[in-house]
């Protein structure tokens, strides 16, 4: 079953793993020769069992990935070209309401940009805001069950089931519910006038931070969960060492704790940020019709009320060719391969 | 050097009886490459059924390679692989009647210990499964523990787990791949004793992978020492430390002054010797070749040092070198260690027990004396630093 | 000394905050869920218990509140198993197009849901398939795949190859290794994931909301009703659901913390 020739650290693993199951496509790298290697000689011979055992595998693996790979091409891959010719197609002269023709009119793009370019900064900007708040709020919940928590089994349960048991309880019941907390009758306007950090007049419904608050918590368990994996991992005894070794609790966090914790941190950003950049629910909610308007709303509009399919198309996938390079440069520059 | 080697015909073990479960297995030509990684290097190796076999070498020599292709996880480039008279090259793990302990145990965490033992036999159906389990739990004495899991044991208490495991199938051949390695000191020198008692008593034939020569020497009546993917030497363990044949031997098991010498004649069964100003004399049948320039070995202990002048331990046979001057001293109790410089010939270890109570300091004047009886050669074109540890 | 109390007791203070803030929107569901509301339930008007005792006494709440459920059993069911199999097949077996097998998989993860959810729609579109709720199942199942093969590829990398290889080593033929040592070390792993995905899938509004057509999610359901007031019924449901996942959950947990305890007290 296993696909790596696993050796104690004799005989070059390293080699068996480029070399071995990876043969299919041919020989894979240059293996360097280890004390025992003599390099040359005939690469490519095999014996009548090695290759049996290397079809074998071979043919285990396609079985086991075509079905899934089949429904992600299906449903996934092609629905992508599919919007994308979609974007091009024109409207045929004098037609009726959503009836659009295949074509290549790349002005739609220059149109949408044009139109909405601001509902895209302003997705982005609160995308980004929602998810350093996740962050700074999902980190420390993570490293206290993961961290602090940790031998006590039951405690630590309780706590994981509280922060997933959200999702079960509805999204739009939970942004509903943000609407009553921050309503202008609500505690939290009363305390916040009480205390004169909002001014009397002033209300939190229907504004951006009213959004922002949403996007911040409906995303949270995405950010706190890989956070957690990757505590949970953590040897304890690498935060002692640096105890030993700085002077502060923050310096041995800055310097041990969270460039170890960096594969969660990131594989969380990623899951805070491009789904809460493509949210519309929390805007429409909670939002108002001038300045919270996100690109989501656009898009489900565009292809709702005004049955512009190719304006809906352009702007999706405008939002995913953006997100996919902010993710690119982003995983760039902080990224451990652990994220794939 | 010819890398055909018989592990019966080197005798030196006793065996323990007839053998009841054990077969003999033989590698014919098996080579073993990964790409163009050259694992295992046209291996031919028969050990015959009951040996308590180890095969000793360093990292990446390939010696977990072909434990793993008589366990049929991997396969041969090229070769057979033959259990008693049954050539098993072409069937999977799974059909070899072989069974192996793991470097790390690998216990199955979900199942009980009771269950990891009997895991084998319930595959093949045997019918008292159970109490055939908890006999070979009796066996290595955790009878006791059957119900708990492998999380809840010592490392030590895992180690004979597996090994029970292993054992209960009463395999042609039982493999051990490096199956102490994981315990600490004392217990590893427990674990040896253990090991050698059950294989005497359940007589099947053991295939111990290890890069410890001394767990090697004192666990295995045969030992074959491996290198670069090819057998160097074979035989009980006296006989390598004793009469090593390449200096890769010569090396990694124990300690070796090696140094260059031209033989200058022969008398009898003598050789005689030159290297620098300096003569000695090694038996013709210790020496790989008999002429030209050679490299010639002695052990450090067999080394004795004494003060400038002094009679040496011998007069007949043994062979004075005068002019030594000690670099480094080493006192650890048992034996003082030293590191000679011999103007001429080269740095000389020499291993000096403490039955005297004199010890050199750092440069003073040394003779050193050597039976020729312990000198052995080795071919000139040899690697004097071959199989030396790095540290 | 007095730094290295103030990190001892922000860590436990903050966090349990932010478990706060994560509990108090559920809280209001729960609390709502007994308000006497009538049509809207936006202000508290009293309480009562006439909502627990009949959770399905407006109009299509449970209509939609069940096709959630079968479109999450579905859903998941079929996104574990496949998501189990890519996750099998990507981690420990190389082919020639596993980099690309890898993108595939990986690229939803990456799509913001209106996208995913816009994408299939186009494709629908365009083939002239009648939205309904195997459309929306298929597009659940979409997504739910990828989180499934994400967390149960960490689970089968975190696990020791040595242990299949023992198995085959103690004569268990592939197929045996698989269900008597893989797969059982695996449950949790796929456990986790199955629930998951049917948070996930029970959870989204944006994706079904694109590929539904006339068939209506219990989110779908509540996103209309908010309009005019949703009713209590709904978060009856809300708490309910909230809290059977709570119970499922943790009766697990609970179980197998219990059954430790008896395997070592046995031993």
């Amino acid at each position: 079953m296993s696909a790596r020739a696993t050796d104690d650290a004799d005989d070059a693993a390293s080699a068996a793993d480029a070399a071995g199951p990876a043969g299919s496509a041919g020989a894979v790298g240059t293996t360097t020769a280890g004390p025992a290697g003599k390099p040359g000689g005939n690469a490519q011979e095999r014996s009548p069992e090695e290759l049996r055992e290397h079809r074998r595998r071979g043919r285990v693996g396609m079985m086991l990935v075509v079905p899934g790979l089949l429904f992600a091409v299906a449903f996934f891959a092609v629905p992508v070209f599919s919007l994308l010719a979609m974007s091009l197609y024109t409207r045929p002269e004098g037609a009726a309401i959503g009836v659009y023709e295949p074509g290549l009119e790349f002005g739609t793009y220059a149109e949408v940009l044009s139109l909405y370019w601001e509902a895209f900064l302003r997705s982005f900007g609160f995308a980004l805001i929602a998810t350093i708040a996740a962050l700074l709020i999902g980190y420390p919940m993570a490293y206290l069950v993961a961290v602090r928590l940790r031998g006590k089994p039951l405690l630590q349960g309780l706590l994981l089931v509280l922060i997933i048991a959200p999702f079960f309880s509805s999204f739009i019941l939970r942004t509903q519910s943000w609407r009553l907390i921050l309503s202008d009758e609500g505690v939290v306007v009363g305390f916040l006038k009480a205390v004169a950090i909002l001014p009397e007049d002033g209300r939190l419904t229907a504004t951006a931070f009213a959004v922002v608050c949403g996007l911040t918590y409906n995303f949270l368990p995405f950010m706190t969960l890989p956070i957690y994996a990757n505590l949970e991992r953590m040897d304890l005894r690498l935060i002692e060492a640096g105890g030993d070794l700085y002077a502060s609790p923050f310096e041995t966090f800055r310097k041990v704790t969270l460039p170890l914790s960096m594969p969660g941190v990131l594989a969380g950003t990623l899951l805070t940020f491009i789904p809460a950049s493509g949210d519309y629910v929390n805007a429409v909610l909670l939002g108002n019709n001038q300045n919270t308007t996100m690109i989501g709303q656009v898009i489900d509009s565009r292809f709702f009320r005004a049955v512009d399919y190719p304006q809906a198309s352009a702007l999706s996938f405008v939002l995913m060719f953006a997100i996919l390079i902010l993710v690119t440069l982003y995983v760039r520059r902080f990224g451990t391969k652990e994220l794939v | 050097m010819t890398n055909t080697v018989n592990a019966a015909d080197t005798g030196g073990a006793t065996g323990a009886g007839a053998p009841a479960g054990g077969a003999d297995l033989r590698l014919e030509s098996i080579t073993k490459r990964f790409g163009d990684y050259l694992a295992v290097d046209d291996l031919d190796l028969r050990v015959p059924a009951g040996r308590f076999f180890a095969l000793l070498g360093p990292s990446g020599c390939g010696k977990t390679t072909t434990l793993r292709m008589i366990a049929g996880l991997e396969h041969p480039t090229r070769g057979r692989i033959l259990i008693g008279d049954e050539d098993v090259t072409a069937t999977r793990a799974h059909q070899r009647n072989v069974n192996t302990v793991f470097q790390n145990y690998a216990l199955f965490p979900h199942l009980s210990i009771l269950e990891n033992v009997a895991f084998g036999l319930r595959r093949r159906r045997v019918a008292d499964a159970e109490a055939r389990a908890r006999e070979a739990l009796a066996l290595v004495e955790l009878d006791h523990l059957s119900a708990r899991r492998p999380a809840q044991l010592s490392g030590g208490q895992q180690q004979r787990v597996a090994l029970a495991r292993a054992v209960v199938n009463r395999p042609h051949v039982l493999l051990l791949d490096e199956p102490l390695g994981a315990l600490d000191m004392k217990l590893r020198r427990q674990m040896q004793t253990e090991l050698k008692t059950i294989q005497h008593e359940v007589g099947l034939t053991f295939i111990h992978v290890t890069h410890d020569q001394e767990e090697a020497m004192t666990m295995a009546d045969t030992v074959a020492v491996m290198n670069a993917g090819r057998i160097e030497q074979i035989g009980p363990p006296e006989e390598l430390y004793d009469l090593p044949r390449t200096a890769f031997v010569a090396n990694f098991l124990g300690k070796s002054n090696l140094f260059t010498a031209q033989v200058s004649g022969s008398t009898g069964d003598w050789l005689e010797l030159g290297f620098g100003p300096h003569l000695t004399r090694l038996p013709a049948a210790r020496a790989v070749q008999s002429n030209g320039q050679v490299i010639a070995g002695i052990r450090p202990e067999k080394i004795v040092a004494v003060r400038p002048g002094e009679p040496g331990p011998g007069e007949h046979g043994w062979t004075k070198v005068s002019g030594g001057r000690v670099l480094s001293t080493s006192y650890t109790g048992v034996s003082t260690e030293y590191t000679v410089d011999v103007p001429g010939a080269g740095e000389f270890e020499v291993f000096s027990q403490n039955l005297r109570s004199e010890v050199f300091a750092e440069g003073a004047e040394v003779d050193l004396w050597w039976d020729e009886r312990n000198v052995f050669g080795l071919p000139g074109d040899s690697d004097t630093e071959a199989g030396v540890e790095e540290v | 000394m007095r730094k290295f109390d103030l990190s001892r007791w922000f860590i436990p203070v903050f966090g349990g905050l932010a478990f706060v803030y994560l509990l108090v929107p559920i809280a209001y569901i729960f609390v709502f869920s007994f308000n006497d509301a009538g049509r809207t339930n936006l202000s508290w008007r009293g309480f009562t218990l006439s909502n627990w005792q009949n959770p399905c006494g407006a109009p299509q709440v449970c209509e939609a509140f069940v096709n959630s459920l079968q479109v999450g059993v579905i859903a998941t069911v079929v996104a574990t198993v496949l998501g189990t199999l890519l996750a099998f097949g990507l981690e420990r077996y190389r082919f020639r197009f596993s980099g690309t097998a890898n993108i595939l998989v990986f690229l939803p993860l990456a799509t913001p849901e209106v996208v995913l959810g816009a994408s299939l729609l186009s494709q629908f579109l365009n083939l002239g398939v009648e939205l309904g709720m195997t459309t929306t199942i298929i597009s659940h199942i979409m997504f739910c795949m990828s989180f499934v093969v994400v967390t149960i590829r960490a689970r089968i990398a975190s696990l020791d190859p040595k242990l299949e290889e023992a198995a085959a080593d103690l004569y268990a033929s592939g197929p045996m290794t698989f269900w008597k040592v893989t797969f059982p070390l695996l449950v949790p792993g796929i456990v986790a994931a199955a629930l998951l995905s049917f948070a996930m899938s029970f959870d989204d509004f944006i994706v079904a909301n694109f590929n539904s057509g006339p068939f209506t999610t219990f989110p779908q359901f509540i996103y209309v009703a908010a309009t005019r007031g949703i009713p209590a019924e709904a978060n009856v449901i809300g708490s309910g659901m909230f809290l059977a996942a709570i119970a499922l959950v943790l009766g697990a947990q609970l179980w197998r913390y219990w059954r430790g305890k008896r395997v070592s007290a046995v031993g």
